[in-house]
């Protein structure tokens, strides 16, 4: 099918984030307003005013009530979803980037970039259920890693805090007590910037993609490296269908990089592979720049590819698209 | 590099020193000035000269003897002389000239030591002055300084050299005697150089040699494919064997830039110029030629840039590369280079001038060999602002003797291309139109195997139009013309016989706009891929010329270099680290169909290993070709076989990867289910996550959005 245009943003895209019931999709782009949309026609819903910096990443809880979104003012914001009215603000002395609630949405993990001296950080924060009691006491902070930490996630149980970033590793890290549990291995891990990590529907294995120009699909219990997926652009975006066993990379030149002679040298394609055979299915085109976020509806029946053109593309699949074989 | 203490290191150190190392501020320590503890910073580096220059410590320096013995008085007299004297032809160092004195007599010991600021200056120094005659009886020796150790060495009495047992050495061509036939290849990416087999059955290749940092700066076969060369700062070395890649032999030539192999791969030519240490002069030049085999200079040539940089167009460094082309096919018997109004023809079996003399041709601006004669094709401008006409001329070597001469009028430029058989020559002559102000295009035709060589001369239908590629068919009858101004240019094909005449040119075909700027024929004919790289972004047409027509259309995406695989069966198209995204190679087979596709970072060269000529006779081959369906009866099987085996072991890959996915999924299924109760409690004793167990419930919410009263008159009375 045509793919619906959303034009809303004024800067590259950042995140996509579709809501459990799958009838919103939430973007974030470097312009301050993250956007709600309804994830059906792409008619726009709203917008969450408030932030003055690109909003890196979003969150929603599971009844649809709260969403909460890390920025690059220095600060991550919790909103009503219904109203748009700000309900908290966790300041930090750094910009906050990735931001993900727990399993009941009672805990939420957010990390902070290196800055000003400062190394990057993960704080968990507990969420209260009535928002005039929230506090923006830490309930843990953890420290160590070099460099930005790009995504961070809960691991099964919320006993797990799993991050990636600049330095190329998977780390898991004990929630509990902030001890690091498992690395993963210099070797067969990716050898650059792990730039997105996603988890998949059951929150059993996850997906990151990497500017090494791969992905890699990884057991979140055991950090076990299962598949990997080689393409030829880097990577900055990736999704996993939670209906059938595909994986969606999306990626492309460096926008510093992007030559102005064929915009087919760009590589701004979202790739589909086969999840099991790691083999390159096909792929849909559109975006004008890099592709910088991905996100799979939870019924896997459509799709949206957030650009650094400033579009959010919203596909919905042909039915022979659920008849591939390969 | 200096070593630089770990953390670790400075905590042990301190501990056992009994200092608290959190009371220290490590950054108030300030070393003594002048103190660097033998740790350098990051800027040091920069100014640090290439310390290579100096390996060996004194090859800047020079022996200077037989210099007359004098008493104190005139030590300075001599002194003098000596500055001046070396002074003129490199700078020497601040108290870089020492004459030694004999402490009883206090006289000079008739020797000195002379440091200049870089060894090519010692060098020259040597070259120049040694036998240098002073006076009659003060004749100079001069020694590199490094070399008077060497001369110690040598012992007084002559040793018989010992007779060392022969050894057999390795079949050096074994690759040929592949079971599969397949070919050999050679890529370099990032710091790796891979040596690998195509392998197109299984589509993919397979590895056969792998090392980092073979080569510094390129690789190259020779032209039979015997030899894989690398280049080193200090030489260039050739590799090969049966089985694997072992070091053959070692070429020693400082900072050596470019080689070339003769034809026959008896002969490497290596090149390398160096900067002057006066910026002023020209680079100089060294070139050396080497037996391939022995590993011993055959011949060296030394000078300034200016006098390689003669004709052609010159390059970067200023010379066209190669300097030395080789003549006279595989036997590798001549080489030439053309100087100003000369050209140098020198012959192999003493490595000299042929009639100790040069060939003199006022003007010349090129030339080239015939690829399998010893025939020299050269091209002499116009003269005298039209006086004289152009010329190109056909003459044999080594009797120097003029074949063919033929003149040209108002010629702008010529460009020579050989048939590969050395059957033709094609002339490519730019004129000039009448008002001078442009150019237009047309060929001359020599049929160097007939008698008395005939010239047809060949103007294509429209004259104007440019030309923008040509290429002969390898051992064939015919060649392609791209031509045109337009963005999409046609395609011309014309045979050398026509089937009337044989004696004549007729065109074959013109195909209209194309997207194509390059043509690359397949080695054995009849096939060509009409290809349009950088502005067409790598159109790939492959086009059959026995038929005339196209087989396939593919396209592969920026594509840099096509090269063809020796047999001609299958190409590699690649995209080399040129543009940054894409880079790695295509391969497909002859017809077009895409078999393989590599991707590697940084890619620089894909070389195809060459084969030597086939030894089959022609009446052989077309023999084989006659009863081709009774030979490919066997390789038909063979295919069907492997094949069959590919697609039962694909089957057999997926089966067990989708086991293994299916086993994890299992596991995760099973801890997703154990969990499920503490997911529950999680959510507050909220269901589970199963959409199923939700329940529907349709709520209908009306919202009053607006109620106002109106009171409406009515009238009961109308009637």
């Amino acid at each position: 099918m045509r793919p619906i245009l959303m034009k809303g943003h004024e800067r590259p895209l950042t995140f996509l984030k579709y809501n459990r019931d799958g009838d919103l999709l939430f973007s974030c782009a470097k312009d301050h307003t993250p956007t709600v949309w309804f994830a059906d026609n792409g008619e726009r819903l709203g917008t969450y005013r408030g932030h003055n910096g690109a909003v890196w990443c979003c969150d929603v809880s599971r009844d649809s009530m709260m969403l909460i979104t890390g920025s690059a003012d220095q600060s991550a914001k919790l909103w009503n979803v219904q109203t748009g009215a700000q309900l908290f603000t966790f300041n930090f002395d750094s910009p906050a980037r990735a931001v993900d609630f727990a399993v009941g949405d009672k805990l939420a993990v957010i990390t902070t970039d290196p800055f000003m001296g400062l190394p990057s950080a993960i704080h968990v924060k507990h969420i209260a259920r009535d928002p005039s009691e929230q506090t923006g006491e830490s309930v843990l902070t953890i420290k160590g890693p070099q460099g930005r930490i790009n995504r961070a996630v809960w691991g099964p149980l919320n006993k797990t805090i799993i991050s990636a970033g600049e330095d190329a590793v998977v780390r898991i890290w004990d929630s509990e007590t902030g001890k690091l549990l498992k690395e993963s291995d210099k070797e067969t891990g990716h050898k650059k910037t792990i730039t997105s990590l996603t988890k998949s529907a059951d929150s059993s294995h996850f997906l990151t993609g990497s500017l090494d120009k791969s992905a890699k699909l990884w057991d979140i219990r055991s950090l076990t490296l299962i598949k990997t997926y080689v393409t030829e652009r880097p990577v900055n975006a990736v999704a996993m269908s939670p209906l059938l066993d595909h994986v969606v990379l999306g990626g492309g030149q460096d926008a510093s990089a992007v030559t102005t002679t064929d915009h087919r040298a760009g590589k701004f394609e979202a790739k589909f592979f086969d999840k099991v055979l790691q083999e390159e299915i096909g792929g849909v085109k559109g975006h004008f720049g890099p592709i910088n976020a991905l996100a799979f509806n939870p019924d896997g029946k459509s799709f949206s590819s957030g650009g650094e053109d400033g579009y959010v593309r919203l596909h919905h699949f042909d039915p022979d698209y659920f008849h591939i074989k390969i | 590099m200096a070593e630089v203490a770990s953390m670790e290191e400075i905590r042990a150190t301190a501990s056992r020193l009994g200092i608290d190392l959190s009371e220290v501020d490590l950054d108030s320590i300030r070393l003594p000035p002048g103190e660097d503890l033998g740790i350098k910073s990051d800027d040091e580096d920069l100014n640090e000269d290439d310390p290579l220059e100096f390996d060996g410590g004194f090859g800047n320096i020079i022996v200077v003897d037989n210099l007359p013995v004098v008493p104190k008085e005139k030590f300075e007299k001599l002194e003098g002389v000596i500055r001046k004297i070396y002074s003129q032809i490199g700078v020497i160092k601040e108290d870089g000239l020492w004459m030694p004195i004999d402490p009883s007599s206090h006289k000079t010991l008739g020797y000195c030591f002379i440091e200049y600021n870089t060894p090519q200056e010692a060098e020259l120094a040597r070259e120049k002055t040694h036998n240098y005659k002073l006076d009659r009886f003060h004749i100079f020796a001069v020694n590199m300084f490094d070399d008077i150790e060497k001369f110690l060495k040598v012992p007084d009495e002559w040793a018989p050299p010992e007779t060392k047992p022969y050894t057999p050495g390795e079949n050096l061509q074994k690759w040929l005697t592949d079971e599969k036939a397949r070919d050999q290849f050679v890529i370099r990416s990032g710091s790796d150089t891979e040596v690998l087999w195509n392998d197109a059955r299984h589509l993919k290749p397979e590895p056969v040699y792998k090392r980092s940092f073979w080569t510094e700066s390129f690789v190259q076969w020779s032209p039979l494919g015997t030899y894989l060369a690398t280049v080193h700062r200090q030489g260039a070395a050739v590799w090969g064997g049966a089985t694997t890649f072992n070091r053959l032999m070692r070429y020693a030539h400082p900072q050596v830039k470019l080689i070339d192999f003769s034809p026959g791969e008896n002969f490497l030519v290596t090149y390398s110029s160096h900067e002057p240490s006066n910026p002023r002069d020209t680079h100089r030049v060294v070139l050396n030629i080497f037996d391939v085999r022995t590993g011993k200079v055959m011949r060296d040539f030394k000078g300034s840039a200016d006098e390689f940089a003669v004709g052609g167009t010159g390059g970067v460094t200023g010379v066209s590369w190669p300097v030395f082309r080789w003549g006279g096919g595989k036997d590798d018997n001549y080489f030439a280079r053309i100087g100003k109004n000369v050209i140098s023809v020198y012959e192999t079996e003493t490595f000299t001038l042929i009639d100790r003399k040069s060939i003199k041709v006022e003007n010349v601006m090129d030339f080239s060999w015939s690829p399998t004669d010893p025939i020299l094709a050269l091209f002499v401008p116009e003269l005298g602002g039209g006086n004289q006409p152009a010329r190109v001329s056909l003459i044999q070597i080594p009797s120097k003797e003029e074949l063919r001469q033929k003149n040209l009028f108002s010629v702008s430029d010529c460009k020579m291309y050989w048939q590969s058989n050395g059957d033709y020559l094609a002339v490519k002559v730019d004129r000039y139109t009448k008002t001078k102000k442009s150019t237009y295009t047309g060929f001359e035709l020599f049929r160097i195997k007939e008698r008395d060589i005939p010239i047809e001369v060949l103007e294509l239908e429209n004259k104007n139009d440019k030309i923008i590629a040509f290429a002969w068919e390898p051992k064939g009858h015919r060649f392609a013309v791209i031509h045109g101004d337009s963005p999409r240019p046609d395609i011309s094909f014309y045979s050398m016989r026509s089937t009337s005449n044989t004696g004549r040119v007729s065109k074959l075909t013109t195909l209209k706009g194309k997207q194509a700027n390059a043509l690359y024929w397949s080695p054995a004919g009849r096939f060509i891929i009409l290809a349009g790289l950088k502005g067409f972004n790598g159109q790939l047409e492959f086009f059959n010329v026995d038929e005339l027509e196209t087989m396939a259309t593919a396209e592969h995406f920026m594509a840099t270099d096509i090269e063809w695989d020796p047999t001609g069966r299958y190409v590699a198209t690649s995209v080399t680290s040129v543009h940054e995204m894409e880079n790695g190679f295509n391969i497909w087979s002859f017809h077009g169909k895409l078999l393989y596709r590599i991707l590697k970072d940084h890619f620089f060269q894909f070389l195809w290993r060459p084969r030597p000529p086939s030894f089959l006779s022609p009446e052989k081959e077309e023999e084989i070709a006659k009863n081709l369906k009774k030979y490919s009866k066997k390789y038909e099987a063979e295919d069907q076989d492997v094949s069959l085996l590919l697609s039962e072991q694909d089957r057999e890959k997926r089966k067990m990867l989708k086991e293994e996915w299916e086993r994890w999924i299992n596991e995760w299924k099973r801890l997703h289910e154990e969990e499920n109760l503490e997911r529950q409690k999680l959510r507050d004793g909220e269901a589970s996550d199963e959409e199923e167990e939700y329940e529907a419930k349709e709520v209908e919410v009306e919202e009053l959005l607006d109620v106002s009263e109106e009171v409406l008159s009515f009238d009961f009375g109308q009637e």
